[in-house]
């Protein structure tokens, strides 16, 4: 482990939290430090069985014929939309619920924004014979229908949120109150790389297992390392787990004025795209940011239990953040991934609502995959920034986009967008000249 | 003003949250409940993410946020307040970091002591963490009250009984802050692990009429904070659009109540240690 021995990475982290909480996020460091860090009980071997058998690891690394030929380099696709549930989002869901059930806790509470940590932590405790309720801001039950259904029929009840705007922020505060109200017997499982130590650096451990594997997968592929590997980031949890196993390829940052164009040997590029929404302008009067840029425009704060950076206004106050990605939209960010910007490890980058959905219709056209529009984000940035990718490099795809099927049509339609012809049926067209 | 003698005898601690629903009726309900009798007032500085709240105290946040409550705002309606009682700031540690330069908790402080406030309670800064705060609280004379719950570890007391002045906010049940119909057997428990601290016990959470107020000091409570079962005053006010001077009049009822009851419960207590 790194940069993380008492639960705070550089400046970020800790554990601010009501004290009825305390004790609970004490337990579960006890316990991650004893079932995940130390292997009690063959935590481990009993998380990797479990996350073949039912959830389908490893997933492949796919060399991107398309999007190879379009910016000129080696593009793989690391495709965790291939895993149970169609998104990453099970790989920390299933380790925390198998841990809870380690902990001998008899009830599994969750938030989800875009559904799909609901969706994994709902089909996780199927799996594990738990209980569970997940929360859900009533505007993202809205966009997400078909997730709040397969909750359901997991078992799950979901609670909608109404508080706010009836988004993330709001859904992850209920559940903190659900979870200082039941704290002996509920294991709260957040899903992603925020809240209290030790949430960070055990959901990022059980992430990581997507960088590993791609690790591994592209040395066999190509002999080498990545020239950058590229993650949507909201929470980060993607993020994280993509770039967790490449920390330690070259941590120094290239010099900006290194002119030579020589990429220094083993070097690899780590790139987080965020959610640059409609604009990086904040509305500070209504209190909103039009987007989701915590890394590339927010400030230092602390918010759900942990000083990270954070979208406010010039009091403190949290802004509501946006993104056409629900699973994007929050106004924080995970304390690791701000503190490997502020150091220089990472790189923020940011695209637009438009560019994102241009994304999600590329790579479905080109790709015959259809990107979640998280991850949608991360192609955009390899349109706007071919030269950056280097020879090779690997994009996380986070997850899968049928969730987001009706708002994309509905939002390129509304937007104009020149993929909006794609979507009517040319035929009909056809028909009507003649 | 500072705490020094407010818990000589069963003090009442009410909570409200400041501009809830506005700044005017906001002012009228905070002297109210100086005139029913508050020893101290727990004065809410509302903030976008109150997660140690029920829905209660979590509406009064953004009814007052939606009538424009900032911090600066905040300490000018303290100093404009017509009362002989000490406010205690209950707030958010996002406030207080963000306040004034990036200097930490320190500018706020200071505004606060120019304000006249007498201290804190920040729910979601344990006690670890408190150290900016505490030094800063320090220098302008300030008292800083922690919360213990009825799951703090021995271990946690140890640090809390360092870093806690004014008084010890005693969390009477699991859970965040909302009234109740009974009063939760895990107050006595926890009281008794906190009994030989050096600073008044008051117990919060779930405190909503005279007969509670009462069992909890007769418990050994040195005072009672309520705040929901105020808030829900306030709220049905704003909501049916009662005059403030009726919404006054019933906020200045229930704190005499409340007032009431910790009195009954002092005498309770004196009358079982001399029977």
């Amino acid at each position: 482990m790194t940069d993380s021995h008492d639960g705070k990475f550089g400046r970020y982290g800790g554990q601010y939290v009501p004290e009825a909480l305390m004790p609970a996020i004490e337990e579960l460091r006890e316990a991650y430090e004893r079932y995940v860090l130390d292997g009690a009980d063959d935590f481990p071997t009993e998380l990797r069985d479990r996350l073949a058998d039912f959830g389908g690891r490893p997933t492949p690394l796919q060399y991107a014929e398309a999007l190879s030929d379009r910016y000129d380099t080696n593009v793989y696709l690391k495709r965790e939309d291939l895993l149970h549930g169609g998104a990453h989002k099970l790989n920390n869901a299933l380790g925390q619920v198998l841990l809870a059930k380690y902990m001998g806790k008899d009830r599994i509470i969750a938030e989800t924004g875009a559904g799909q940590h609901g969706t994994a932590t709902a089909m996780a405790a199927a799996h594990l014979g738990m209980p569970c309720e997940v929360y859900m801001g009533e505007t993202d039950m809205e966009r997400q229908r078909p997730n709040v259904q397969r909750m359901r029929l997991n078992g799950a009840t979901v609670t909608p949120v109404t508080t706010g705007r009836g988004t993330l922020k709001e859904a992850i505060s209920e559940t903190m109150r659900d979870w200082a109200s039941n704290v002996e017997d509920t294991h709260y499982v957040i899903g992603s790389i925020v809240g209290p130590d030790p949430f960070p650096e055990m959901v990022r451990d059980f992430q990581s297992i997507i960088g590993e594997e791609a690790r591994e997968q592209i040395r066999e592929k190509t002999g080498g390392l990545p020239d950058s590997v590229v993650a949507c980031a909201g929470g980060g949890s993607n993020t994280m787990g993509a770039f967790h196993e490449f920390r330690d390829d070259c941590a120094e940052p290239r010099s900006a004025d290194d002119s030579s164009g020589q990429r220094p040997r083993d070097h690899v590029d780590l790139i987080a795209v965020e959610a640059g929404g409609s604009s990086l302008e904040v509305d500070e009067e209504r209190g909103v940011a039009p987007n989701s840029a915590t890394l590339s425009t927010g400030d230092e704060g602390v918010l759900h239990g942990a000083r990270t950076k954070l979208l406010q206004d010039a009091d403190g106050q949290i802004l509501e953040s946006h993104s056409v990605s629900a699973g994007l939209d929050y106004s924080g960010v995970g304390p690791e991934l701000a503190h490997l910007v502020d150091t220089g490890r990472v790189q923020a980058a940011n695209v637009d609502d438009d560019d994102a959905l241009e994304a999600f219709h590329r790579v479905s056209r080109l790709e015959g995959i259809i990107p979640a529009l998280e991850t949608a984000h991360a192609f955009a940035y390899l349109e706007a920034h071919p030269d950056a990718l280097g020879e090779t490099t690997i994009v996380n795809v986070s997850g899968r986009g049928d969730k987001d099927l009706e708002t994309v049509i509905e939002q390129t339609r509304d937007r104009d967008l020149d993929a909006a012809a794609a979507l009517d049926d040319p035929t009909e067209g056809a028909e009507g000249e003649r | 003003m500072s705490l020094d003698g407010v818990f000589d005898e069963p003090a009442f601690v009410p909570y409200l949250v400041a501009g809830d629903p506005d700044r005017e009726s906001s002012k009228a309900y905070v002297e109210a409940l100086a005139e029913g009798g508050a020893d101290v007032i727990e004065l809410g500085l509302p903030f976008s993410e109150p997660i140690a709240e029920g829905p209660t105290i979590q509406s009064a946040i953004v009814r007052a946020l939606q009538a424009g409550m900032t911090p600066d705002r905040y300490f000018t309606f303290v100093e404009e307040l017509d009362i002989d009682v000490p406010v205690v700031c209950m707030t958010y540690y996002n406030l207080l970091y963000q306040y004034g330069d990036s200097d930490g908790p320190r500018s706020f402080v200071e505004r606060a002591a120019e304000a006249g406030i007498a201290g804190f309670v920040v729910p979601d800064l344990p006690a670890e963490e408190a150290g900016p705060l505490r030094e800063a609280c320090d220098e302008f004379g300030l008292d800083l009250i922690f919360i213990v719950a009825p799951t703090t570890t021995d271990d946690r007391l140890a640090t809390m009984r360092e870093v806690t002045s004014g008084y010890v906010y005693v969390q009477a049940r699991l859970g965040v802050t909302g009234a109740r119909d009974d009063v939760s057997d895990q107050t006595g428990a926890t009281l008794a692990r906190v009994a030989d601290w050096p600073v008044p016990k008051a117990v919060g959470f779930g405190i909503k009429t005279r007969e509670h107020a009462r069992d909890i000091v007769a418990g050994g409570a040195d005072g009672i904070i309520v705040g929901s079962a105020l808030v829900d005053i306030v709220a049905r006010g704003a909501s049916e659009d009662r005059s403030i001077d009726t919404v006054a009049q019933e906020v200045r009822e229930k704190a005499a109540a409340l007032k009431a009851g910790a009195i009954d419960g002092g005498r309770d207590r004196v009358d079982s240690t001399t029977d």
